[in-house]
């Protein structure tokens, strides 16, 4: 089964693949920039100690993301 | 090898960039990339210079220069600030957009991380599609080998039709090459880069508006990125390459006709703005994912598992601030510890010289004031700030620079960062603070790392909360006096190494709680987004980091006390020593200041010697040394221990101590800092309000405490 939703839900260890970036214009581009498009293989790595913000692999490096941007990410969970 | 001396203090101010070539015929290349990828490493092994390295990004927020000879020619080399694509998003990547695009470059060397080529593919792609002189430097090939990358290099570097050079900077391998290929690259006419294919509709648009523009550029520019930038509806972009070529591209009949038809039918085939923005970040996505395909191969898929083992421990729930505060405690414990030793050293050391100065001087019958000025007024200062300041310096700061090399920075700034959104800042804020403990300065310029203005100016205005390099030794020295007893045991450096934590925690908690009110009044606004590359962890050379930062701290505070103690010695020496009436000028002063100074628990010439160290934090402690002993009470002050027995003889008690403490953590930022601010900021009204902020917080903390202290203690 697989389930679409917003990247903040995705749980730690989980993989997904990014449907459609929601975000503002300016952080939209800085995710494709690094890679994050349509398509891309995204992983949920590590939660911080206070739980926001959350690190993600994306294309081989780690970048964290706060809860107000992951959730702006579409994406279809992959099975485990 | 962390924040090294062309990093900080007065080097710090940012003067832009003017190419400084040695002969008219040098060369000039330019060093780009994404942030952390070893940039500056490249850059400092190729110049010998020593820009900021460390395993984090945004370290290089401005363009640095250097010269590098192979085969008898001349090259500038420049570095640029780290940046994921030439959309400029924030200061420092609009740096390094200007240059790669009108620097004048004569070659680009885009540096990749080898351990992550196909992310850095991106910055390369558009970069090719600016210039041609193109060189991809996959630097960091031995930590790829470590973790089981294959790179084909060749076959990349056959599908980009540009040189690709795989180089392990830190320990100098394959620089020859890759000036090899600049050269050759330089030289070569005929290179055919290849080009990014966009969707056929885009394709379509181009080589409409490529031949008018072609017309215009004359050959300044690419023609083929030029009309794909108008295509692009950035209004920045427009203005900003209109500028920077000196013509004007939207005025122009034919394009602006072409441009608007083109525009019309792609809104009749229902394509938005977004949609071809969106197309043309993918088609260049897509082909990085096609140049690495097959090229780079991962043959040990769980390469990432010590890096995530780390990671769980130092941002885990329940063990990432307990780390964080006991990483804090015990460089301040190897700092007091290791100082303690070499401290009482060179001050034995210096005031034996002092003594046989004074004997010579009388020896050659030099007259009186001329001898007291220079030795008790010039060099004792000198000798104070060279033996109470410079050990715990040099200890601190190699030590920080390995927990920097490691990778551990941007781990604080992930663990920090809800508490920096809590008060509307922004988490990258946590690593300008811990630039801050280097230098407040170099802090500042740090803050470019931020995108959103109204974040970045929270930060510099909050980053004088931290005591610099300039301060701690201050604390430290007072902390073991006051608090643990003059002579440091095992027990007791501890004992201070968990005081100076605690006050350092202190300066932290101040930090948010000013963040969170500048957010709320003047600065108001929500959090804007952000995103923090955690690098992969790298072992940090050690012996290089300590040879290199003591010898790099050692040079910078020696020059530094020349520069400012030097003088401020001279100006003590003579406002006790010339009189008006019947008292020295510094009783007048001190006694002027006297009043207000005691509100605050301090004293006079305490206060006085806050600001005459307004050029340097270093110098206030021995100022106020200097100027108990000229009062006449001690001559010779040779023994560390005898120095808590001065300033019990001039009123301190525990009370004085803490209101120093307070009020050097909190006080008016030193002129460097104040001037890279001014530079920063471009404006008087903010420059004047981080003044403020700390001072008028200082003098309240230092009131308050006071008053209470005084009621409580005094029944």
């Amino acid at each position: 089964m697989q389930i679409i939703n917003d990247l903040s839900k995705l749980e730690q260890g989980r993989h997904a693949i990014v449907l459609d970036i929601d975000s503002s214009d300016s952080m939209r581009r800085r995710l494709q920039d690094l890679g994050l498009i349509k398509g891309t293989e995204i992983s949920c790595v590590q939660k911080s100690p206070l739980g926001d913000p959350v690190a993600y692999l994306i294309r081989g490096a780690v970048i964290a993301l706060r809860y107000e941007d992951s959730s702006c990410v579409q994406i279809q969970c992959c099975e485990v | 090898m962390g924040l090294s001396k062309d990093s900080m203090g007065l080097k710090a101010v940012d003067l832009g960039l003017v190419i400084k070539k040695v002969h008219d015929s040098d060369r000039v290349i330019a060093l780009g990339g994404n942030p952390n990828v070893g940039k500056s490493t490249v850059f400092n092994e190729l110049t010998g210079l020593r820009q900021h390295t460390g395993n984090w990004p945004g370290k290089t927020v401005t363009n640095a220069q250097g010269n590098y000879t192979y085969k008898n020619t001349g090259y500038v080399i420049v570095d640029l600030p780290g940046c994921y694509s030439l959309m400029a998003h924030s200061s420092e990547e609009e740096v390094a957009r200007d240059f790669i695009c009108f620097g004048g470059a004569d070659a680009v060397i885009i540096v990749c991380d080898a351990t992550c080529i196909e992310r850095s593919m991106n910055l390369v792609l558009q970069t090719m599609e600016i210039t041609r002189n193109i060189i991809v430097c996959v630097n960091l090939m031995d930590e790829a080998n470590k973790k089981e990358i294959d790179i084909d290099l060749q076959t990349i570097s056959k599908r980009l039709g540009i040189p690709v050079i795989g180089t392990a900077a830190r320990s100098k391998k394959g620089l020859n090459d890759l000036m090899e290929a600049a050269a050759q690259t330089i030289q070569d006419a005929n290179k055919l880069p290849a080009q990014i294919q966009y969707p056929d509709y885009i394709e379509t648009a181009i080589s409409n508006i490529e031949p008018h523009v072609k017309e215009i550029c004359e050959g300044d520019m690419d023609s083929r990125w030029l009309s794909l930038m108008l295509l692009h509806w950035d209004q920045d972009m427009h203005g900003f390459i209109e500028q920077n070529l000196k013509k004007s591209f939207l005025t122009n009949k034919r394009i602006k006709q072409t441009l608007d038809e083109t525009k019309k039918g792609f809104a009749c085939q229902g394509i938005t703005e977004r949609q071809i923005k969106d197309d043309i970040v993918s088609s260049i996505v897509h082909t990085a994912e096609e140049v690495c395909r097959d090229t780079v191969i991962f043959k040990n898929k769980h390469y990432k598992n010590k890096d995530s083992k780390i990671d769980c421990i130092l941002t885990g729930k329940w063990t990432a601030f307990p780390i964080m505060i006991l990483a804090l405690m015990g460089v301040f414990w190897l700092t007091i510890t290791g100082a303690n030793y070499p401290s009482q050293l060179i001050s034995d050391g210096l005031f034996w010289i002092e003594d046989q100065l004074l004997i010579f001087f009388k020896w050659i019958g030099a007259p009186w004031f001329l001898y007291e000025m220079l030795v008790l007024g010039v060099y004792r200062v000198l000798a104070w700030v060279v033996s109470v300041m410079l050990p715990p310096m040099a200890i601190f700061f190699p030590l920080f620079t390995l927990l920097e090399d490691a990778g551990f920075l941007p781990r604080v700034a992930f663990n920090l960062d809800k508490c920096f959104k809590k008060c509307s800042a922004c988490g990258k804020q946590a690593l300008t603070m811990c630039m801050g403990f280097g230098c407040n300065a170099a802090g500042v310029i740090g803050c470019r790392i931020i995108d959103s203005p109204r974040e970045r100016l929270i930060a510099i205005i909050t980053n004088n909360f931290v005591p610099c390099n300039g301060r701690y030794p201050t604390l430290i020295a007072i902390i073991s006096m006051f608090f643990v007893g003059t002579s440091i045991g095992g027990g007791g450096s501890i004992l201070s190494a968990v005081l100076l934590t605690a006050v350092i925690v202190l300066g932290i908690v101040m930090t948010f709680v000013v963040s969170k009110f500048l957010s709320k009044t003047v600065l108001k606004g929500v959090p804007s987004s952000f995103s923090l590359e955690l690098p992969p962890y790298r072992k940090p050379q050690v012996g290089k980091v300590i040879i290199r930062s003591v010898f790099d701290r050692t040079l910078f505070v020696l020059g530094r006390a020349v520069l400012v103690a030097a003088p401020a010695g001279l100006i003590i020496w003579f406002m006790a020593n010339v009189y008006i009436g019947d008292m020295a000028i510094l009783a007048h002063c001190s006694g002027f200041l006297d009043p207000f100074a005691k509100l605050m628990g301090l004293d006079g010439v305490i206060l006085l010697a806050f600001i005459l160290g307004f050029p340097a934090n270093e110098i206030v402690f021995p100022i106020i040394i200097m100027a108990y002993m000229t009062k006449g009470n001690i001559l010779e002050l040779d023994d560390l221990s005898l120095l808590k027995q001065l300033l019990a003889d001039n009123g301190w008690t525990w009370i004085t101590a803490i209101s120093v403490m307070l009020f050097s953590l909190m006080h008016w930022p030193c002129s460097t800092t104040l001037l890279t601010i001014k530079k920063e900021t471009q404006s008087l009204k903010w420059t004047v309000i981080s003044a403020l902020v700390p001072t008028v917080m200082g003098i309240g903390a230092c009131f308050v405490f006071t008053a209470l202290a005084s009621t409580t203690f005094s029944k």
